[in-house]
C-alpha cells in the first residue's frame, strides 16, 4: 500500500510486519523513530505478541537481544553511532552464538569528536564483527531490505545490520509502498530455530573454546558468511518476484553499459548519484553506478563481473581509516586483482556534509580528466576551514580543491 | 521536479508544512519527498526544510540549493538569513506577511518577474483560526493558489488527516482564508 | 519431638540428614535432587561458588519443577562449567558477556514469555541469571539496575566471593577492607584494600524497591535453599547474594569453605537477612558472636592482621565494622532494629573523616 511516511516510520511498519517477538530499544539519534513507532505499535496492540523492552543503554539493548533471541523469539533492535560502539561486546557475542538478530544502524559518523549526522565510520567499523551488512539506498529500499533481513538472517543463522543513511533516510518523509501482512506472512514463516534454549531440549550456548578449536570454530563462521551471498541472491528474487520491488540483492548497476568510468557507492547518495549520470550522459559522458547493498558477506565474485572491462574505478567513501587509506577500495581492489582496473578513493560525505549532484559531477570530471592522481584524495575540502588551523598553529596552508594523501604527508614534513 | 525550500523558526512548524505539502502532493498521485536541515534545532532558531514534487520516482537526497519555489515563514529571517539565495530567476517567493511585497522584499520584487513574489498575512490568520502562530497550513495553500501546483483541498485534507478533529479542521480554515487572500490579490 | 532441637548445621554428616522428618531434609539430601550442575567440571578443590551454584540452582529446579534457564557471566562458575565439548551443566544454560547477564536474562524471560503465550502454555520457564561479585557490582552493575528497574522477572545470584578471582583475585568493590588481592597488595602504609571504598548491592537492590532480596552463605544449606525457593514464588526482579569462599583467592584451606562462610556470618562480617519490597523481613541472628580475629585467623589474605606484625588498629576497626553490621540489622539476639540498614562503607566513610 502507498504511504507517503517518513522513513523511520516505514521501516517501523516493515519491522512489525515481520512479527518479531522481543524488540528493545535505547535511544540515540537518529534511529529514534523508528523505535518510538515500534514501540507504539505494540502498545496499541497493533504489534501482537510481541514485548518492548525500553532499556538502560545500547550494550544492554544487544544483550537483551541475545537473551531473547537465544530464548527462540524473532528479535529487532535499532542502533547508530556511539549506541553501536557500545555494545561492541554485544555484537561480536551475537555473531559468534549464530543469532539471527536484525538490527538497523541508522549510519552516523562515530565521535569524537561528536557528529550527529551521516557517515559510515559506524557501520564499517563492524565490518569484523560476524555480521551480514546490508546497505540501503533508498527508503523503500530500507523498508523492503528489512523484511528481507530476517529471512537471511534465520536462514543463514547470522545476524544482519541493515544500514541506512542517518537523517537523509530515516527523517525523510517520502513516498513508500508498505507490503501486505498477507505478502509478509507468505514471504516470512513464524521463526523456527534449529536450536534456543527450552527445558525440554536443554543445552548450553556459549561454552568456553580453546586453542584446540577456535580456529574451525571461526571456519564454521566463514562458511555461513560464504552461505550467506547465494541466501542474500535467493531471498532478494524470491521477494522481488511476490512484490515486484526492485529492493535488496548484493548489488546494483546503473547505466554501467559501456561505461568509461564506474562509481561504487553505498547508501542514499546512490539516488543522487543517478540523477547526476543521466545529466552527464546528455552532455556525451558515460559514467555507471555499482550500487553496493552488501558490504559483508563482500561480493568479490559479482562486484569483479560488474565492474567487467571497465578501466577507472572510484569509490565514494564516507568513512577511512586513520592511518591507513580507505575501506571500500581495498575490497575491490581484491576482487579484481590480477586485472587491468585503475581502482581509487575519493572520499566525500564525511559527518553529514552533503553529497550533491554537482559533488558527483566534479568527481567524474575530476577522474575522466586523470586529476586524481592518488589512491586517496578527500575530494570535498573547505580549504578555509582546514587553514585556519593549520596556518595559525604552523604556517601550514593548503590551496583549494580536492586534497590527496600526498599532500597530508608533505604537509607534516615541511 | 519542483523544489521549494521553507525558512522558518523551531517551533513554527516549518518541519512539518514541508511534510504537509508533500502529503497533499501525495493524494494529487505525485511523487513527493520532504525533509529538514539537520541542524541542532531548538525553538527559536533559523530552521530549513525542503520538499520535492515530481512526477516520477525522486532518487535524489540532497539538499536544494536551486529552490523553484521559498516559502518564508518568519520575516524577521529576512537580513539574517539568505532565505533567496539559489531561487531561480523564474521561481516563486512568498513572505509571512501583512505588508506588500515590494515593502517587505524591494530587492527580491527587482529580480524576480512580476507577479512572482507574494505576501501573505499568515500568523495573523492563524490566530483567527487556530489559535496560535502556526502559519503553515496558510502558507502552503498560499503556494497552492500562486503556482496552482496543488488544490486547495489537498492541503487541507493533509492537515485534517495528520490532526484529525477541531485542530485539523482549524488548519483547513485558516488556508481557505489565505487561498482565498492570494486569489483576491 | 526432633522439631523442636535446633540443630547445628555442620554439614551433612553429623546430624546424618536420615535422621530427620523427611520434610525437614534439604533438596541437596535427597537421591533425586537435579544436579543442576553435574560432577566433572573444572572448580578448584573447595570452590565455593560450585557449591552455592549446586545448591541454588538445585533449590530453584525444584520450586518450578524443573522449568528453569540459566544466564551465566563470564567468571570462574562459567569457565569451569564449560570447557567446550564439555558441559556440567543439564540445564539449559547460556553464556554471553561478562557485564551483561541481566539483561541477557531480561531478553531470555521475555521471550519465554511470548513462546509460552504462543504454545498455550500456562507457565513459561523462569529465568536465572547469575555471575560473580565482579560481573554483578561492577560490569554488570548499569544493565543489573536496568534489570530491576524494570522489575523483569529475573532472580539474579550473585556469587560473591569478594574479587575477580578468575582473572588472578583482582579487587572489585565487593572487596572488604584491608584484604590482600593482586591489586590490593599488602605493601605500604595501608596493606591491602583500602577502607572507605566498594558498595553494597543487596541494599541498593532494596533501593529499587524490588519484591525480594536476600543474603546467604554457603554455610547455611537449608537458609540458601529456603530462600531460593522463596525468591522462586515471586515474580518479577529479584536478588539474592551468596557469600561463596575461595580457598584459592581467601588463601583458605580447600576444606574450610563452610567453616569460613560461617565465621563470616558469626561475626557480623557478612550479615545474613532477607527483604521485600525495600524492607528487611528476617535477619538471620547470630547464635554466638565470634570476635573477628577467629574469622581472620583463617585466611591468607588476612594474614598481615594475625601474627606478630598485625597492627591491631586495623582489627579493631575490622572488629568495629562488624559491631556496626550487627547493630545496624539486629543480628544478636536482644537486639531489634528499628531503622533501614545503611550501607558499612558508609560507616567506614564517616569513621575516615
Amino acid at each position: 500500500m502507498l504511504k507517503q511516511i517518513e522513513g523511520s516510520l516505514g521501516v517501523a511498519e516493515a519491522v512489525a510486519l515481520c512479527r518479531p517477538g522481543v524488540v528493545c530499544a535505547y535511544p540515540i539519534s537518529p534511529q529514534t523513530h523508528i523505535v518510538e513507532n515500534v514501540g507504539k505499535f505494540v502498545k496499541t496492540g497493533t504489534l501482537k505478541d510481541c514485548d518492548f523492552l525500553n532499556v538502560e543503554s545500547e550494550f544492554s539493548a544487544m544483550s537483551v537481544a541475545i537473551g531473547s533471541s537465544a530464548g527462540g523469539a524473532r528479535t529487532y533492535t535499532a542502533t547508530a553511532s556511539q549506541g553501536l560502539l557500545f555494545m561492541v561486546e554485544g555484537i561480536y557475542s551475537a555473531s559468534g552464538l549464530g543469532l539471527p538478530i536484525v538490527m538497523t544502524v541508522a549510519s552516523r559518523a562515530i565521535g569524537g569528536p561528536i557528529n550527529i549526522w551521516n557517515d559510515h565510520s559506524d557501520s564499517l567499523s563492524q565490518r569484523d564483527s560476524g555480521w551480514l551488512q546490508l546497505f540501503c539506498e533508498s527508503n523503500q529500499d530500507a523498508v523492503d531490505t528489512h523484511i528481507m533481513a530476517f529471512k537471511i538472517a534465520e536462514t543463514v543463522g547470522l545476524p544482519v545490520m541493515v544500514c541506512m543513511d542517518g537523517f537523509v533516510l530515516t527523517h525523510a518523509f517520502e513516498r513508500l509502498d508498505i507490503p501486505s501482512q498477507e505478502v509478509v506472512d507468505k514471504f516470512l514463516k513464524e521463526y523456527e530455530p534449529n536450536e534456543y534454549l527450552n527445558t525440554s531440549e536443554p543445552i548450553s550456548m556459549g561454552a568456553m573454546v580453546g586453542p584446540e578449536a577456535f580456529t574451525e570454530v571461526r571456519i564454521l563462521q566463514q562458511r555461513k558468511m560464504a552461505r550467506a551471498l547465494k541466501v542474500i541472491e535467493d531471498v532478494t528474487k524470491e521477494y522481488r518476484e511476490l512484490t515486484g520491488s526492485k529492493s535488496g540483492g548484493l548489488l546494483d548497476c546503473y547505466n554501467c553499459e559501456n561505461a568509461d568510468l564506474k562509481l561504487i557507492i553505498l547508501g542514499s547518495s546512490v539516488g543522487t548519484a543517478k540523477d547526476e549520470i543521466d545529466r552527464l550522459k546528455k552532455e556525451g559522458i558515460n559514467v555507471g553506478i555499482i550500487s553496493l547493498k552488501s558490504f559483508r558477506p563482500f561480493p568479490y565474485a559479482k562486484l569483479a563481473e560488474a565492474i567487467g572491462d571497465t578501466k577507472q574505478v572510484i569509490c565514494l567513501e564516507r568513512a577511512f581509516s586513520f592511518g591507513g587509506r580507505g575501506i571500500i577500495c581495498p575490497e575491490v581492489k581484491r576482487a579484481m586483482e590480477g586485472k587491468n582496473c585503475d581502482i581509487k578513493t575519493v572520499v566525500a560525505g564525511l559527518g553529514g556534509r552533503a553529497i550533491y549532484g554537482t559533488t558527483i559531477n566534479g568527481i567524474v570530471k575530476n577522474a575522466l580528466d586523470g586529476k586524481f592522481t592518488e589512491e586517496f584524495t578527500f575530494f570535498d575540502v573547505d580549504a578555509s576551514v582546514l587553514n585556519s588551523y593549520t596556518q595559525k598553529t604552523e604556517g601550514v596552508s593548503f590551496p583549494n580543491g580536492p586534497i590527496c594523501q600526498s599532500q597530508i604527508d608533505n604537509s607534516v614534513n615541511m | 521536479m519542483l523544489q521549494i525550500r521553507l525558512h522558518g523558526r523551531g517551533g513554527q512548524g516549518v518541519v512539518t508544512a514541508a511534510e504537509m505539502l508533500t502529503l497533499a502532493a501525495f493524494y494529487e498521485g505525485h511523487h513527493a519527498q520532504a525533509f529538514p536541515s539537520f541542524g541542532s534545532e531548538r525553538t527559536g532558531a533559523p530552521v530549513v526544510a525542503y520538499a520535492r514534487i515530481d512526477d516520477k520516482e525522486i532518487r535524489t537526497h540532497e539538499p536544494i540549493s536551486k529552490p523553484g519555489v521559498v516559502l518564508v515563514q518568519d520575516k524577521t529571517l529576512l537580513g539574517s538569513v539568505d532565505v533567496f539565495g539559489g531561487l531561480d530567476p523564474n521561481g516563486f517567493a512568498i513572505i509571512n506577511s501583512k505588508d506588500d511585497p515590494e515593502i517587505v522584499v524591494p530587492e527580491l520584487c527587482k529580480f524576480l518577474p512580476k507577479g512572482h513574489v507574494f505576501t501573505v498575512p499568515a500568523t495573523d490568520f492563524a490566530m483567527q483560526k487556530i489559535g496560535k502562530p502556526l502559519p503553515g497550513a496558510p502558507m502552503l495553500s498560499a503556494l497552492a493558489a500562486v503556482t496552482d501546483i496543488l488544490k486547495l483541498e489537498s492541503v487541507q485534507k493533509a492537515f485534517q488527516e495528520r490532526y484529525p478533529g477541531k485542530v485539523g479542521d482549524a488548519n483547513a480554515e485558516t488556508a481557505a482564508l489565505a487561498y482565498n487572500y492570494i486569489k483576491g490579490v | 519431638m526432633l522439631e523442636k532441637i535446633k540443630f547445628y548445621q555442620t554439614g551433612s554428616n553429623t546430624v546424618g540428614n536420615r535422621m530427620l522428618n523427611p520434610a525437614m531434609r534439604t533438596i541437596q539430601a535427597s537421591e533425586d535432587r537435579p544436579n543442576s550442575l553435574i560432577s566433572g567440571h573444572r572448580a578448584c578443590q573447595g570452590c565455593g561458588e560450585a557449591l552455592g551454584a549446586r545448591y541454588a540452582i538445585d533449590a530453584a529446579m525444584k520450586a518450578t519443577n524443573g522449568q528453569i534457564m540459566l544466564v551465566n557471566a563470564t567468571g570462574c562458575l562459567e569457565v569451569f562449567s564449560t570447557p567446550y565439548p564439555e558441559s556440567a551443566w543439564q540445564i539449559p544454560w547460556i553464556h554471553s558477556l561478562f557485564g551483561n547477564a541481566a539483561s541477557v536474562g531480561s531478553g531470555l524471560a521475555a521471550a519465554a514469555r511470548i513462546l509460552a503465550k504462543k504454545h498455550g502454555q500456562e507457565n513459561a520457564p523462569r529465568i536465572i541469571a547469575q555471575g560473580g561479585d565482579g560481573g554483578t557490582t561492577d560490569i554488570g552493575f548499569g544493565p543489573l539496575s536496568g534489570m530491576f528497574e524494570r522489575n523483569d522477572d529475573v532472580l539474579y545470584i550473585c556469587y560473591d566471593n569478594e574479587a575477580y578471582m578468575n582473572t588472578g583475585v583482582q579487587r572489585s568493590s565487593a572487596t572488604p577492607p584491608a584484604a590482600r588481592t593482586a591489586t590490593t597488595q599488602l605493601v605500604g602504609d595501608a596493606p591491602g584494600a583500602d577502607w572507605g571504598k566498594g558498595k553494597d548491592v543487596p541494599l541498593i537492590a532494596m533501593a529499587h524497591g524490588i519484591p525480594y532480596v536476600a543474603t546467604a552463605t554457603v554455610a547455611d544449606l537449608r537458609d540458601l535453599e529456603n530462600k531460593v525457593t522463596k525468591a522462586m514464588s515471586f515474580h518479577g526482579a529479584r536478588y539474592i547474594q551468596i557469600l561463596v569462599p575461595c580457598p584459592l583467592g581467601w588463601g583458605l584451606n580447600s576444606s574450610s569453605t563452610v567453616t569460613a562462610a560461617r565465621l563470616a556470618m558469626e561475626t557480623g562480617f557478612f550479615p545474613v537477612y532477607e527483604a521485600e519490597y525495600g524492607k528487611v523481613t528476617s535477619v538471620r541472628k547470630i547464635r554466638q558472636k565470634q570476635p573477628v580475629l577467629n574469622y581472620l585467623k583463617l585466611q591468607r589474605r588476612y594474614a598481615h592482621l594475625t601474627g606478630k606484625k598485625a597492627d591491631p588498629n586495623v582489627v579493631a576497626r575490622l572488629q568495629a565494622m562488624c559491631d556496626q553490621n550487627i547493630k545496624n540489622f539486629g543480628l544478636l539476639d536482644d537486639d531489634n532494629t528499628e531503622a533501614a540498614p545503611v550501607a558499612i562503607q558508609a560507616f567506614e566513610r564517616n569513621q575516615s573523616v
